[in-house]
């Protein structure tokens, strides 16, 4: 069982690299699947993110549910990295690339570990508005805890 | 003494981010411990107002608020997350 590559920092990443990590040297990987979230404008209102975390817990949790879509998927390869700090509109923030045989499990991968990530990784965003006004926290969404839920049954 | 960290607003509305607490000992629940918090003053009343929002982990790991925290070392209470 291979594990899952973590990591929680306030630099950029680069995903091209990241995957030319994963994919170098070997034959047997058929599909590549890599997301990255990035901070939107939100129309233009929307000047950067703070994003805050809970060292130690953060990395912890993105083992666990990096370990259990390697697990479920049967991934030959998955990476994980999570930004914190402060992040300006048009930067990436989230980086997960999953590798498999075939597609549907590194696609279904990526996609599972972002919904899992979403309501159980401990970040929290708040949004720093172009006109200068800092405070607002991102509202947690319904909608990530249905994504998270329909993976839960079968 | 249990070591008790915040985050995001429950952090900003506590006031601080963390500190050591001797809990009494009819602190039995992460639901006790939300609502002996929200007796030390009005900045936790005003930061635990509604416990269904709060989030707590013990140790680092998402427990439920019937969940027993006898032997805690560390305890995090936060808003529900929004990462990703």
């Amino acid at each position: 069982m291979v594990a899952p590559t973590i990591r929680v920092q306030r630099e950029d990443f680069d995903g091209a690299a990241e995957s030319a990590l994963i994919t170098s040297g070997r034959k047997d990987i058929g599909a590549l699947t890599s997301f990255i979230g990035l901070c939107r404008d939100e129309q233009g209102r929307l000047d950067a993110l703070e994003l805050e975390h809970y060292p130690g817990m953060a990395e912890t949790e993105l083992m666990r549910i990096g370990t259990m879509a390697i697990e479920r998927f049967n991934l030959l390869a998955l990476t994980v990295i999570h930004r914190f700090g402060k992040i300006a509109a048009g930067e990436q923030i989230v980086l997960v690339i999953a590798a498999s045989s075939h597609r549907q499990a590194a696609f279904d991968g990526a996609n599972f570990v972002m919904d899992f990530l979403k309501t159980a990784a401990p970040f929290w965003k708040k949004e720093h508005g172009l006109d200068g006004t800092k405070g607002q926290w991102v509202a947690a969404r319904d909608a990530d805890d249905a994504a998270r839920t329909r993976w839960i049954k079968e | 003494m249990v070591k008790l960290i915040y985050f995001a607003w429950v952090r900003e509305k506590i006031g601080k981010d963390e500190e050591e607490l001797d809990l009494p000992a009819t602190v039995k629940t992460g639901a006790d411990l939300i609502a002996h918090l929200t007796t030390l003053g009005e900045d936790y009343a005003a930061a635990l107002e509604f416990p269904n929002a709060i989030r707590i982990a013990i140790n680092m790991e998402h427990a439920e608020h019937d969940e027993l925290i006898a032997g805690a070392r560390e305890i995090g209470l936060f808003p529900p997350m929004t990462g990703g």
